[in-house]
């Protein structure tokens, strides 16, 4: 797929509140080029809730209900069920939330609504923190992190998130990013296709939480996939398929570019470099991400088996 | 027109399927738990025609309530004393977003300290809310109002949501005798839902993006205009309910005996009930007592109150504790007095956690009244609790 | 279609919160002698805010381009610079 052939429409309307920069705003220009007008969205709170705009006026072309902070997927239960009652189930509900309202406070409404086959797609937009509140830590703030919330670096990984959603066995997932923008669109696609609860996560490297200037958004989103710390891939029926740069890793065809030109271009691992060189928790990311991609092979590794 | 003796919960459950919501999304808990479970049998066999989202929170169940309701169909859900706290966030959502959903909340005490008996406390609580409140006495009063608060919520002047709450197994487990009215009258007197504000593709509008400080305050003011308008509607509902099926249990107070009455019992639910039995006993040793029941605690029956209190004494019997504070209608008896009227006003706390209120408690919390033994305030046959 | 009711329902528009161009300290300055409508600019402006015309060249709207520099930073060309705003 080309660039040009991306539909022209723009729902997503210019004039938003979004920073300058925002990979939120590009991640969901595109989503929703890829889903069309007939959707229905529910955003709870977070940075999006606010990048609409101030009422009586919106920048999006389709209906939205804003939602509490944990509730996104219930709420798309509800109108998923009444779409249903009105003949319309042709029309996609989406949750666009972000990691705090998914990883978080929201994780039981998303397992909730992804256990009973809700017809809808979860999107996760993950600029790993709090970011509407202020860059406070969330459970997908990778290890080592600045934040408001810990200002030494964060001493815990972040959640294994997909691989809770797999462990759903919904019939479809996926790993995105702006940075990869036919790639996005294409899985929005795919997802859209099938019936039952769908799942896409989109990193989204916010330049104001991460510390990096803001015209390199989508570069820095190329350096997270390229160093493996951010992963493409798809999983349909419980079958996983890596793509791009990702499949390249994988495959031992190319080796991912060392961690460590990822984390020096971004202010909230500024304490791993200066005034000294934090060896161990370079290594503990290292090792983690080792793990991480250890099992990613596994996993395809079963698959080619026949397990 | 035919009689079925059934439990309040069976008896909500008949209503709730008669009145055809198309989503129902709840979530189990006692004593509340039958209305839910017979909801998923008429689903699952057939009888109601709905979805039916076996959510698993009640946060979740009134937040796929909002959805469903915002995407445009009639929508039901249930609930009790922990589930209601739980969703207590988005029963504000609901009442801010003019949703007209419809739920049951079975009064039962809040915990820590489990216990699952009749108490109002979860439900007054809840008061602030916006959604408008009625009070229920009897399983027949439970099957009407469910309907008439369908009618209610989705009227144009109010789109509030609406509380249907009756008490902990004494209502909600004991079986009364009930009319049941036909389906097509049912279908006469509740058309079908047709909602004033929607999420559709066709005509994309966003709802509850950011809101500035003067919008905030407009839209508070337009719902409360909305619940002043509810004292204006419920009575005409009920009317229009007694006009059609014969049944009538009062409007936005029940006036049992009030007229010549010089002492009157304030109560609701099945303190309520039982309060018609002592006035009944106490009329008979010649005292002129009266019952005003009420059974709508949102929106405060204001002038109601005003008008029944004028040359009277009036007795409130509160089975719910704003502690620090009072009993929920107590304390907005006394509010609705003031400056009106100085009829005196006595406040009992009774039957908290479920213990047992009899008309023969009344009858004497009435007597202590009548010969001017009573505190202004009093909780009722306290009992010492433990410590070593 | 408006509704009624008086609840936070907000209407779909452009330029919802005002003239975000005004937000710019740089500008992207287009050269298209330079461009060869690879529309890369296009796909990755987080605004919208570069048009797409019939033949796929683009056009910069300033009125609402918020002058964050990822179009200038992804043009394989370097057709699109940033400017002091003002200048």
């Amino acid at each position: 797929m080309a660039i040009k052939d991306l539909p022209r429409e723009e729902i997503l309307l210019s004039g938003s509140a979004a920073c300058p920069g925002c990979p939120a705003s590009l991640a969901l220009r595109i989503v929703l080029k890829a889903l069309g007008k007939k959707t229905i969205l529910v955003i709870p709170a977070c940075c999006t809730s606010i990048i609409q705009g101030l009422y009586p006026k919106t920048c999006f072309n389709v209906p939205v209900l804003n939602m509490a902070f944990e509730a996104s997927a219930s709420a798309a239960s509800g109108i998923s069920a009444a779409m249903k009652r009105l003949g319309k189930d042709n029309t996609n509900v989406v949750a666009w939330a972000g990691d705090g309202g998914t990883y978080d406070i929201g994780i039981q409404s998303l397992s909730g609504a992804l256990e009973r086959l809700t017809n809808f797609i979860y999107i996760c937009y993950n600029n790993e923190m709090y970011s509407n509140t202020g860059i406070q830590r969330s459970g997908a703030t990778p290890y080592g992190a600045w934040t408001t919330t810990t200002w030494m670096g964060k001493k815990e990984h972040k959640k294994d998130f997909l691989e809770i959603v797999r462990a759903h066995h919904i019939p479809y997932l996926a790993a995105a990013s702006p940075s990869y923008p036919q790639d996005l669109f294409k899985k929005v696609q795919r997802a859209k296709s099938i019936k039952g609860p769908k799942y896409i996560e989109i990193l989204a490297p916010c330049p104001a939480g991460w510390r990096f200037p803001m015209d390199k958004t989508v570069e820095l989103g190329r350096l997270a996939v390229e160093t493996g710390a951010w992963v493409l891939y798809e999983c349909e029926n419980d079958v996983l398929t890596f793509n791009a740069r990702s499949k390249l890793i994988l495959e031992g065809k190319v080796e991912p570019k060392p961690i460590e030109d990822y984390l020096k271009v971004q202010g909230r691992f500024r304490h791993l470099f200066k005034p000294n060189k934090d060896e161990k928790c370079i290594s503990e990311i290292e090792r983690y991400l080792r793990v991480v991609w250890n099992r990613y092979r596994k996993q395809v590794g079963e698959q080619h088996k026949g397990n | 027109m035919k009689i079925v003796m059934d439990t309040g919960n069976r008896i909500a459950a008949k209503a709730v399927q008669m009145a055809r919501p198309e989503v129902i999304a709840a979530y189990p808990i006692t004593p509340q738990t039958v209305v839910v479970e017979q909801l998923a049998k008429y689903v699952q066999s057939g009888e109601l025609d709905a979805e039916y989202i076996c959510v698993e929170s009640e946060h979740s169940a009134m937040a796929a309530s909002v959805g469903a309701s915002a995407a445009g169909v009639r929508v039901f859900t249930a609930t009790s004393s922990q589930g209601l706290l739980l969703m207590h966030e988005m029963l504000h959502w609901a009442a801010l977003a003019r949703l007209p959903i419809v739920m049951v909340n079975v009064n039962r005490a809040i915990a820590p300290g489990w216990n699952i008996w009749a108490d109002e406390t979860d439900s007054v609580s809840q008061r602030d809310t916006g959604w408008i409140q009625f009070y229920c006495s009897s399983n027949q009063e439970i099957f009407n109002t469910i309907i008439q608060a369908f009618k209610l919520a989705e009227s144009r002047e109010i789109q509030l949501p609406v509380m249907v709450n009756y008490d902990a197994f004494i209502l909600s487990h004991t079986s009364m005798p009930v009319e049941v009215p036909e389906q097509k009258d049912i279908d006469e007197f509740l058309p079908k839902f047709k909602p004033f504000w929607k999420l559709d593709t066709e005509n994309p509008v966003t709802h509850g993006n950011m809101l500035s400080q003067e919008d905030h305050m407009g839209m508070r003011y337009d719902m409360h205009l909305a619940q002043e308008n509810a004292k204006r509607l419920i009575p005409q509902i009920a009317k229009e309910w007694k006009d059609k099926f014969g049944s009538y249990q009062g409007e936005l107070i029940e006036e049992y005996r009030c007229e010549d009455a010089e002492f009157i019992i304030t109560a609701m639910g099945a303190i309520g009930a039982e309060a018609k039995v002592s006035v009944d006993e106490l009329r008979g040793e010649g005292y002129k007592v009266g019952l005003a029941r009420v059974r709508v605690l949102r929106p405060f029956p204001e002038e109601e109150i005003q008008r029944i209190a004028k040359g009277k004494t009036l007795l409130v019997i509160d089975r719910n504790i704003s502690v620090g504070s009072g009993g929920g209608v107590f304390t907005e008896v006394k509010s609705a007095l003031y400056g009106f009227c100085d009829s005196p006003v006595y406040g009992f706390v009774a039957g908290l956690g479920g213990k047992d209120v009899t008309y023969e408690d009344i009858e004497d919390m009435v007597r202590r009244v009548m010969d001017k033994k009573a505190k202004q305030t009093e909780w009722w046959d306290l009992k010492e609790i433990g410590g070593s | 279609m408006k509704y009624e009711t008086k609840t936070t329902i907000s209407y779909p528009m452009v330029g919802a919160m005002g003239k975000t161009g005004t937000w710019r300290d740089f500008r992207p300055e287009l050269d298209k002698s330079k461009c060869v409508k690879c529309l890369i600019c296009w796909v990755y402006c987080p605004e919208g805010a570069i048009k797409r015309e019939e033949d796929d060249s683009v056009s910069i709207d300033y009125e609402y381009c918020k002058g964050c520099g990822i179009c200038a930073n992804e043009c394989p060309r370097k057709a699109i610079v940033m400017e002091r705003e003002g200048k």
